[in-house]
């Protein structure tokens, strides 16, 4: 049952992954980013299937619910107006295709040569108690620091989206 | 056969290659940093997988610190784009030849 939902997860991962970056139906970026949404989603259906309840639940909340929330607002905000369609010059496709081509040969290569884990270990439950106890006991201080991050980040927000940068 | 790390790798490695694609193809800003989006997805998913598999609850920290830092990074990038689109009025990338703001 849960290889089943394995192959079912990961074949609308990567299916809703393609239809972010090349939908047929639209050239609208609010395509892309309903799109991106259920691959988040998906995404967290997988981190269930692999025990990390807690992280499934952070991912659904915070990148599907807030990130992606916020990248609809400034898609509406900036109001861009149907793309006209620029000629794709097939030498850039080319060579994308071939690098991104080769890449995953790599991967896919030494993914098949490495002898991998085959059975998952059956103690590791990642729920909330245990992840809490990692990140305030060992990891307490990039903890903090990532709390320093995030303010950093609100100041640079709020000083970058004034109406004169100067 | 059983689901083994190796097949959580091999959606993980697709899912990044996929991004990579739409970053490289892609000319609309937004729809490029969505895929640079699914790329650090793809990251989290082989942290995850690993963390299960080798009984170690160190990735989904790991996983847990990068997608906070995505939010900040997003929130970043998205008014650095909100700033230059307000400037030159486009978000396409082949208008945005010069350093010049």
């Amino acid at each position: 049952m849960a290889d089943i939902l394995f192959y079912i997860f990961g074949f609308l991962t990567l299916a809703f992954g393609f239809l972010v970056i090349a939908n047929p139906w639209s050239r609208n970026p609010v395509t892309s980013a309903m799109f991106l949404v259920l691959t988040i989603g998906s995404l967290a259906g997988l981190f269930v299937l692999l025990h990390a309840y807690f992280l499934a639940a952070v991912q659904v909340l915070v990148y599907a619910g807030a990130v992606m929330v916020l990248f609809l607002f400034v898609i509406m905000l900036l109001d861009l107006k149907a793309e006209e369609r620029r000629k794709i010059k097939k030498a850039g496709l080319g060579a994308g295709v071939v690098c991104v081509g080769g890449i995953l040969a790599v991967f896919l290569r030494s993914l098949m040569n490495s002898p991998l884990a085959a059975d998952p270990s059956p103690a590791l439950e990642g729920g909330t108690v245990p992840l809490g106890r990692m990140l305030f006991t060992r990891y307490s201080l990039p903890f903090e620091i990532v709390s320093v991050l995030l303010l950093v980040a609100i100041v640079g927000v709020v000083l970058l989206s004034k109406k004169d940068l100067r | 056969m059983t689901v083994g790390l190796s097949h959580y790798l091999v959606v993980s490695a697709l899912l990044f290659c996929l991004g990579l694609m739409g970053v490289i193809v892609r000319r609309n800003l937004l729809v490029i940093y969505m895929s640079l989006e699914l790329m650090l997805n793809a990251a989290n998913l082989a942290l995850v997988a690993f963390s299960r598999f080798n009984n170690n609850l160190d990735g989904q920290v790991f996983v847990f610190f990068i997608i906070t830092v995505a939010a900040a990074e997003v929130s970043v990038g998205l008014a650095l784009i909100v700033a230059l689109y307000r400037k030159r009025q486009t978000a396409h990338v082949e208008d945005l030849t010069t350093m010049k703001l």
